[in-house]
Parts: C-alpha cells; sequence; structure tokens
C-alpha cells in the first residue's frame, strides 16, 4: 500500500480509519437529506435528485483530478480559467463555420493543452512550485479569454447541444452518466493501475520516489494533462447550462472544488485519499447548497456554513490524525502547494 | 471501546450542531401560487437591495408572500441555481434582474414550461426569456440627458469621457450606444468623447480608472459615470485632487453616496430614479401577469397601485417593456432630502 | 549574526529592477503624464495598502503557510470601523484604526491557533475563514453600504492627509516596511521565522518555539489586514461586503513576485519591495498607455510569469556561477 502503512503494529486500525471518514460523510450525506426534508416539502421529489445534479455537477469533473493534484501534493488553481478559454474558443470556432462536434474537441484539446503547459512548467522549473505556477497560468488563461471575447457573449449553440447540460437519457441526466463514467475511470486509475500508486508515491516523498526509478516528471505532467481535461468537460456541460459562455465564465469554481476535495478526507500534505470522500463531498455540498435554497437561506449564510463545514472536517481530521502528524511534523508543515520537501535545498 | 465511544460522540457532535445551524435558519415553506420571487445580481448592493424592499412591499401591499434572493457573487450560474430552487418552490412569478442577458435563458425556459411568469427588471434578459422588461427609464432618454449634462456641463465644447461599469453590463452598454448616437448631433460637433474606460464596478478598480483619465487627457472637462460604483469613485478622486469647479462630473448615482459631491459642486447635478419604485412597478407587473391582466404585449395596460396606471410599449431589443418614468435630476436644491431615503 | 548576502540574491533583486526600470521607460515613452509627480503620488499611495498586506503575507509566506483571507479580514476590519464611525461621529482617527486592527488581529489569532494548535493546513484554514469573514460582514452591516457622507472627516483623512506631500498611507506603508525589515533582520524572533520555514523539524529540535512563531506570524498578519482595512475604506470613502474581493490573489502575487518562495525560508524585504512596486506600476500604467482593458489581465499574468521566470533563471546561473568559483 502507497499509505504509510504501519500494518505491523497498528495495521486494521488505520484502514478502519479510512473507512471511517468516508463513512462519516455517508451520515452526514444522510443527515443533510433529513434536515432538508424537514425544512421544505418540496424536497423530496424525484426531480430534486434527478435534475439538481444538474446544476452542480459541472464543478464535479474538475473534483477527480484535483483529487489526483492533491494527493501528489501540489494544487492547481488555474482550472476555471482553463475552463473559461476553452469554451470560448469553442464558441468563437463555432461561428466562424467549424460543425459543432469539432468545436467540442476543439475545447477539449484547447483545455487539454493548458493543462500540459501547466505540468511542463512544474517539471521544467522545479524551483516554481504548482501555486505561483498556476497563479499566473489562471491569470493569464483567462486574460487570452478576453483578449478573444472581449465584453461579448456567444451563443446560438444547435438545439440538441442544450441535451448536454439539460437532457436525460431514460430519466437519468446525461451529465449524471458522463460524470459516473468519468469517476469510474478516476477511481481505478487512481487506486487499481500502477500509475495511481506512483501518484501515491510521489506525493508521499518525491525525491525517495524519483531515486526509486519512478519518472516523476511524466506522472506530474500526465495528472496536470488530465486536469486539463476535465476542466474541458466542465467547460462543455457548464456551457450547455448556460446556452452562451463569456470570459468570465466559471469563476470561484477552483476554490470550491478544492474544498470539495478537502471536505472528502484528502489531506493537503499529500500521499493519501480516497477518490470516495470527495465523490461524498460533492453531493453533499450540492445538495446542502440545494436544500438550504429552497427555504430562501440567504447566499451569505450558506457561505458561512459551508466555511464552518470545512474547518470543522479539517479539525475533525486532524485530531484524528494527531499521532501521524507529529510522527513526521515536516510533512505536516508543509506547503499545499508541494515542493517542500524536507531535504530540498534552500538558500536563505 | 473509547474508539467506538469516540466515534459515536463525534457523529453525535456533527449531527446536533448540523441541525442547530439548520434549525435557526428554518422557515415553512409555505404551498404554492401566492408566493412572488426577485432575484438581483448579488447581495450587498444596497441599490439592489432598495429594489427589492420596493417589490416586497407591493407584494405585500397586495396580500401575497415575498422572495428576495440573490447570489453573493455577481454571476450567471448563481442565478441558475437559485431559479431552480424557486422552480421547486412552485413560485407564481420570477422577476429576474439579470447578470448576464443570455445565459438564464435554458433556465427561465424551464420556469416558464413550470407555468412560472417571467419577466425582468432593470437589467434585462434576452426577449426569448422573458415575457415583459420592466425599466427604469427609456433608454435613449438616458443617453440623451446624460449628453445634455454634460454639454452644459462643459460650456458648449471641449474633451469628455466615459467611466462605466464591467464591459458586458447590458444597461450601461445600451446607455452608452444612445450617448455615441447622440454625440453625432451637429448640436455636439465641439464635444469629443476621448475615452470610455471600465471600471467593472468595483472601486479600486474605478479609481484607478478615474486617475487614468485625468492624467492621461489632461484638457478633460467633463466625465460622465452611468454607474454609481463609478461615480461615487470618480467624485472621491476629484475631491481628493482638488479639481471641483474644473473637471465636472455627471452621470447616475446614489443621492446617499454622492451627497458630499453634490454639495461641494464636484458634481453640479446627477440622475437616477427611485429603485424603491422600480421594485414596486415590477410588484404589480408581476400580480398583473399571473392574474392574466397582462400577457406581455405591447398596449397592455395596468394598474400599479401608488404609481399610478401604466402600458406596455416596444422595447429596442425586439421584446417589450414598461417604463417607470423619466430619470429624475438631483442637485444642490434637493440632496439634502433625498440623501437619507436612498 | 549578520547575514552575507549570497550573489544569487543580489542578482535577483537586480532582475526586478531592470524589469522595473524597463517597463517605465516604455510605458513613459508612450505616454510622459505616467512619471509626474503627480502620478507618481497616486501610484505610490494605490500601493501602499499592497505593501503593507504584503509585509504580512511574506511572514506567512516564510513559515511555509499562505493566507487567503485577508480580502475578507480587510472587508470586515473596514466595515465595523465605519459602522462605529457612522454612529460616533466625533470618534478620532486613531481609535479607528485601532479598531480595526483589533478586528484583524482577532481573526488572525484564531485561525493561528488552528494552524498552530490544531494543525489544520494554512490554505484550509485561511479559505473556510475567508468564507466565514465574508458572511460576517454582511451580517454585521445587514447588507448595507456605509457612504462617504456617513464618514466624519477625520475618518476620510486617514487616507487623504498628509505630510509635505506625502499621503498618510505612504508613511503607514514606508514606516512598516522599515519596522519590518528591522524585525526580520536584526531581531531574534524575526529570524527564528526564517528558520521555521526553512525546516520546522530541525528548529522544533532547536528549541525555537515553532508553534508560538506561527501564531504570531498569523496574527501580525491578521492586524496588518486590519490597518489595511482601515484605510482602505477611508480611501475610497466606502465600506461594502464585496470590498477587496480577490485582493489576496494580488497580495500573494506581489509577494511572489519579490522573490519569496512558497516553499518558505527565503525571501528578502527588498525584493518585496520592488515586487509590489511592480504590481502597482502595472495597475497604473496599463489605463496609461491605453492598452484596451481586455488585455490588461493577460498582460498583467504574462509579466509575472515572466519576472517569476526571470528570477528562477537568474537564480541558476548564479548558482551554477557559485558552484564554479567554490563560494559558498
Amino acid at each position: 500500500m502507497a499509505e504509510r502503512s504501519i500494518r505491523v503494529d497498528k495495521g486494521w486500525s488505520w484502514r478502519s480509519f479510512f473507512l471511517q471518514w468516508e463513512w462519516l460523510l455517508v451520515l452526514i450525506f444522510i443527515v443533510v437529506n433529513i434536515v432538508n426534508s424537514t425544512l421544505s416539502p418540496y424536497y423530496l421529489t424525484a426531480d430534486t435528485f434527478l435534475s439538481t445534479p444538474q446544476t452542480f455537477l459541472d464543478q464535479a469533473f474538475l473534483v477527480l483530478p484535483m483529487t489526483m493534484v492533491i494527493i501528489l501534493g501540489m494544487i492547481d488553481i488555474s482550472v476555471a480559467s482553463t475552463a473559461a478559454l476553452s469554451a470560448v474558443i469553442m464558441a468563437v470556432s463555432f461561428h466562424a463555420g467549424l460543425p459543432m462536434p469539432l468545436a467540442a474537441l476543439l475545447c477539449l484539446a484547447v483545455a487539454t493543452v493548458c493543462g500540459l503547459i501547466n505540468g511542463i512548467l512544474i517539471t521544467r522549473f522545479k524551483e516554481l512550485s504548482a501555486v505561483i505556477v498556476t497563479l499566473a497560468t489562471m491569470i493569464i488563461y483567462r486574460g487570452i479569454a478576453y483578449v478573444i471575447l472581449t465584453d461579448q457573449a456567444s451563443g446560438d449553440f444547435p438545439s440538441w447541444y442544450a441535451a448536454l447540460g439539460w437532457g436525460s437519457v431514460g430519466g437519468v441526466p446525461i451529465i449524471l452518466v458522463a460524470f459516473a463514467a468519468c469517476a469510474v475511470i478516476f477511481g481505478l486509475l487512481l487506486h487499481s493501475t500502477s500509475f495511481g500508486r506512483r501518484v501515491f508515491a510521489i506525493g508521499n516523498n518525491l525525491t525517495a520516489s524519483r531515486y526509486s526509478g519512478v519518472k516523476t516528471d511524466a506522472v506530474i505532467v500526465t495528472v496536470f494533462v488530465l486536469t486539463g481535461l476535465m476542466a474541458g468537460f466542465t467547460s462543455l456541460f457548464l456551457t450547455s447550462r448556460m446556452g452562451s459562455t463569456r470570459p468570465n465564465v466559471a469563476q470561484g469554481y477552483e476554490l470550491s472544488v478544492i474544498a470539495m476535495v478537502v471536505l472528502g478526507g484528502v489531506s493537503t500534505a499529500g500521499g493519501k485519499g480516497r477518490i470516495g470522500g470527495p465523490l461524498l463531498a460533492i453531493f453533499i455540498i450540492g445538495f446542502l447548497n440545494y436544500g438550504l435554497g429552497l427555504v430562501n437561506i440567504q447566499a451569505q449564510s450558506l457561505l458561512i456554513i459551508v466555511g464552518l463545514l470545512l474547518i470543522l472536517s479539517v479539525l475533525v481530521l486532524n485530531v484524528r490524525f494527531r499521532n501521524r502528524h507529529q510522527r513526521s511534523v515536516p510533512a505536516a508543515a508543509k506547503m499545499v502547494a508541494g515542493e517542500g520537501q524536507p531535504n530540498e535545498d534552500r538558500n536563505p | 471501546m473509547r474508539r467506538v465511544f469516540r466515534r459515536g460522540a463525534m457523529i453525535t457532535a456533527i449531527a446536533v450542531v448540523t441541525l442547530l445551524v439548520l434549525a435557526f435558519a428554518a422557515g415553512c415553506a409555505k404551498p404554492v401560487s401566492n408566493t412572488y420571487a426577485i432575484v438581483f445580481k448579488n447581495t450587498g448592493n444596497p441599490y439592489g437591495d432598495k429594489q427589492m424592499s420596493g417589490f416586497e412591499a407591493g407584494i405585500k401591499e397586495q396580500g401575497f408572500q415575498a422572495i428576495l434572493r440573490a447570489p453573493d457573487q455577481p454571476t450567471a450560474e448563481g442565478q441558475i441555481a437559485i431559479i431552480e430552487q424557486l422552480i421547486a418552490q412552485h413560485v407564481a412569478a420570477i422577476c429576474i434582474v439579470g447578470n448576464d442577458k443570455d445565459a438564464l435563458q435554458p433556465v427561465l425556459t424551464k420556469a416558464k414550461n413550470a407555468g412560472i411568469k417571467v419577466f425582468s427588471l432593470d437589467s434585462g434578459v434576452n426577449p426569448a426569456s422573458r415575457l415583459t422588461h420592466v425599466n427604469q427609464a427609456d433608454s435613449a432618454k438616458i443617453g440623451s440627458t446624460l449628453v445634455e449634462a454634460a454639454y452644459d456641463m462643459a460650456g458648449g465644447s471641449g474633451d469628455i469621457a466615459i467611466l462605466s461599469a464591467t464591459s458586458q453590463a447590458t444597461n450601461q452598454n445600451l446607455w452608452i450606444d444612445f450617448m455615441k448616437k447622440d454625440l453625432q448631433d451637429p448640436k455636439y460637433a465641439n464635444l469629443h468623447l476621448v475615452k470610455i474606460a471600465y471600471g467593472d464596478d468595483l472601486r479600486d478598480k474605478s479609481v484607478s480608472e478615474a486617475q487614468g483619465l485625468l492624467a492621461s487627457y489632461p484638457k478633460l472637462k467633463v466625465i460622465i459615470a452611468p454607474t454609481t460604483v463609478g461615480i461615487a469613485a470618480a467624485g472621491k478622486v476629484l475631491t481628493d485632487k482638488h479639481l471641483g469647479g474644473k473637471v465636472f462630473l455627471t452621470g447616475l448615482g446614489l443621492p446617499s453616496e454622492m451627497a458630499t459631491y453634490i454639495e461641494s459642486g464636484v458634481c453640479p447635478y446627477m440622475f437616477l430614479w427611485n429603485p424603491i419604485d422600480v421594485g414596486y412597478l415590477g410588484s404589480y407587473v408581476a400580480t398583473a401577469l399571473v392574474k392574466g391582466t397582462i400577457t406581455g404585449k405591447v398596449g397592455d395596460k395596468f394598474k400599479a397601485g401608488r404609481l399610478g396606471d401604466y402600458t406596455i410599449t416596444q422595447a429596442p431589443d425586439g421584446g417589450t417593456e414598461v417604463l417607470l418614468g423619466p430619470p429624475f435630476k438631483f442637485d444642490k436644491t434637493n440632496i439634502e432630502d433625498w440623501k437619507t431615503v436612498y | 549574526m549578520k547575514r552575507t548576502a549570497t550573489a544569487s540574491e543580489s542578482f535577483r533583486e537586480l532582475g526586478l529592477l531592470v524589469f522595473i526600470v524597463i517597463i517605465c521607460v516604455a510605458v513613459q515613452l508612450r505616454n510622459p503624464a505616467f512619471l509626474t509627480l503627480s502620478n507618481i503620488g497616486d501610484l505610490l499611495t494605490n500601493t501602499a495598502i499592497l505593501s503593507i498586506l504584503s509585509v504580512g503575507m511574506m511572514m506567512v509566506i516564510l513559515t511555509r503557510g499562505i493566507d487567503l483571507s485577508v480580502g475578507a479580514t480587510i472587508a470586515l476590519a473596514g466595515m465595523v470601523s465605519a459602522l462605529t464611525v457612522n454612529s460616533f461621529r466625533a470618534i478620532s482617527p486613531l481609535v479607528s484604526v485601532l479598531e480595526g486592527m483589533a478586528v484583524g488581529t482577532v481573526a488572525g489569532v484564531l485561525i493561528g491557533i488552528l494552524i498552530a494548535r490544531f494543525n489544520v493546513l494554512p490554505i484550509i484554514a485561511t479559505l473556510g475563514f475567508m468564507n466565514v469573514l465574508r458572511g460576517l460582514t454582511y451580517v454585521v452591516s445587514k447588507g448595507a453600504w456605509v457612504s462617504a457622507y456617513q464618514m466624519s472627516d477625520g475618518f476620510k483623512g486617514i487616507a487623504t492627509g498628509g505630510v509635505a506631500g506625502i499621503s498618510t498611507p505612504i508613511i503607514i506603508a514606508v514606516v512598516i516596511n522599515l519596522a519590518f525589515f528591522y524585525f526580520i533582520n536584526h531581531m531574534k524572533t524575526g529570524r527564528q521565522i526564517y528558520a521555521v520555514g526553512s525546516n520546522p523539524e530541525a528548529a522544533d529540535i532547536s528549541g525555537i518555539p515553532r508553534r508560538r512563531i506561527i501564531l504570531l506570524v498569523y496574527t501580525i498578519q491578521g492586524a496588518l489586514a486590519g490597518l489595511g482595512g482601515v484605510i482602505w475604506v477611508a480611501k475610497f470613502a466606502s465600506a461594502q461586503s464585496d470590498t477587496a474581493m480577490g485582493f489576496e490573489l494580488s497580495v500573494i502575487a506581489a509577494t511572489v513576485l519579490g522573490g519569496v518562495s512558497i516553499a518558505g525560508g527565503s525571501g528578502k524585504v527588498s525584493g518585496l519591495i520592488l515586487g509590489t512596486i511592480l504590481f502597482g506600476i502595472l495597475n497604473n500604467a496599463l489605463p496609461l498607455i491605453n492598452v484596451s482593458p481586455f488585455w490588461q489581465q493577460a498582460i498583467q499574468g504574462v509579466v509575472i510569469l515572466a519576472a517569476v521566470l526571470v528570477n528562477v533563471m537568474v537564480k541558476r546561473n548564479s548558482q551554477r556561477f557559485a558552484l564554479r568559483r567554490r563560494a559558498i
């Protein structure tokens, strides 16, 4: 196992702990649903569970690769800008004559390239942390979107395109089907392939992995490429939901995606986590927002609630983790930007 | 055993905290169609708050319930989520102050298909998304009034500049287009529009843009700011630089924010309308649509409480609209009265 | 113990300085209104708040932390002091400033406790707090704004007043930067901040009070953010719940631009000042040279990336240089 499993003396209890966090999330999910139904008679309908996910699942595509990024010990705050840029390019190329299916592919391609650039910058310039690289690209990508589309909106897509975000297949929303497929793929990738093992290894200790023969650069670049690709999916579904796009779409997505991953129990110190947690967190936060909105809670109160929920969940995680932290202080003090290897040379 | 106990305690604690937090946010949802909703652009905007309170007053006056919502960020995505929630609550009508002209079309169509009457207010949505639009004042009139004011303040000739909001804002862009058209009139031949700057409705950006205008165009005579954030920012900049009397300011501003600058003469006069009245008018449009008194067609007539009778007219974008009235002028003589109202 | 400056550091600052000079010259050629006393005064005043906050952010980043909540702290502190001035007009501006700093300090202490005592990762603690503080700003003000006419002249004078033509915010920023320079370079606790960021485990073992230092750092950051909040609100003569939204990214960008390493443990005050000034120049110059507003963001991003990359290349070259000459 890639986790620092002390199977010899603690063994079973660590694995139980992991299961516990996900079970806790399940419980929170049930509680949220119970409270929502009590608060509003409109909550418990088939419509809620089938069509509400359409509102928040576009962000969910980003949660999957972000989980990998955070397990790597890094972070990517440029995802929202990547989504905006790829959406804008898709719209502009469609109106320039490109058939819609090709435009959609172009959207995915552009987003993937954005991710690739991130990956290359991070691995080529190891002195730069992921935070600063993605901060710069976050500003640049959205800036390019503004240069292309200025203050205009671009829409008027063919009518079948709206079905992506609004339509269903046999009663199940298309976006849910697509997301479920991606979730399964990412889950398998992370937990059942050697690639996934390498991701965990790098997150645990970059230097050791490198010296053990893991091609760290390739793995890191791949993860960021996947992030870019998923940002493309987000942009496809978001644009379909809105029927048009502008350079300022998807603002704030990066932080809420990170919040979902962290709520899902993935430690920002890197090296551990399971895909199940973030998946549950997506639905918890999504249904919480919806249910509270049904009784017209003001947006600001919702902000406070989600903020507190985030802090509370991490506190709980940390209290459980206290022993682990004391054993590895450098890991605990590691910045989310995730370069901070304890042995790295640092010239003051 | 201790571990199980700890886990149980933790779970209970979280459940209790969650319930407590949500309990004090509770409200029983009333069933169905005596509820009318208004969705503004974002929270924390006093202009929007006034509009929403006018709407609420009008709805309550007619004996119904009002729901006031706004996203915490001025985005279309935030409004889409809110509209979905309103659809689920089976409200009778939705009055939308749009963050985006087109992006709300799919969700508003869903609302219409669910039997909800949809119309826009202040910042419009495209004609396909709405039954009608409540406009504060004739857009062309706003444009010409502001140009006339600039002409007056510049003494007939000179450089003028516009400090707008975001580059996407539907209303501002409409007014600016009318202003540009007006400026082509031979009467304004000696007025030169040197720049349109965008302050994005952010204080600090509006301040930097205003400073930039003053630095780049030393012969600037008038700044027109058709946005409450921009005009207040420009007022501050002109005051700090002691340019009152040399460079003049006009536009659309909240009397409360601009009182200091009108009294000092930095802004001789400016315009706006009463946002409370706009919301109030919206509330009567809502109930009239639901009752069937009007359908949003040109020529429909209805009565809007204390404001009197209104007729629906053709709107420049191809849809229909209801106009509140002419823009109201604020100057030294009346600012005292209005600065505490809004 | 006096630190000896390594060649790489001097190169880093030099690179930034050259960058700044090039940009200034280019802008001046396009628009001679740039290098006028009045414009420079505007530039510096607008950058003052950024400078005050980047001092705090540098300390936080030195300890391998990050603070995403500064924007929200500014908003809350500014709103609270503005509301107080609205109710009690006669309050002295000094009291308002202290009040704002108090609010910021409380926020900073809470965040510091979460990070130091409960080992919450800084990005999470500050992300959560960002939401909570913003929500509180709205709740405290009940959604209303505080406008110019509700503020006393003394309060507004915090930002507009000045001595010998230099505005108060600039003076405050200079004082804070000088104090910070002395603290971080010549006082024991200041040096310990570098140690904590450089190698927390070693710091712990050497008896450096790591947790207390981290708590101190976030507390100071909060106090500075509170101060910045009062100046901000006084400067724009308006307090609203979305004040300074997104400002935290500008602060982080300016700090990192100044050569402070995100991985902690390294950075110089001189670099910080240069980075902040460069950022301020970008914000000031772009409207002046009539850059289309739609290009502004892209250009800012490119400049940040370029400056950071140049830093890296310079550092690599100087390291190679140093190795060759066997300088330590």
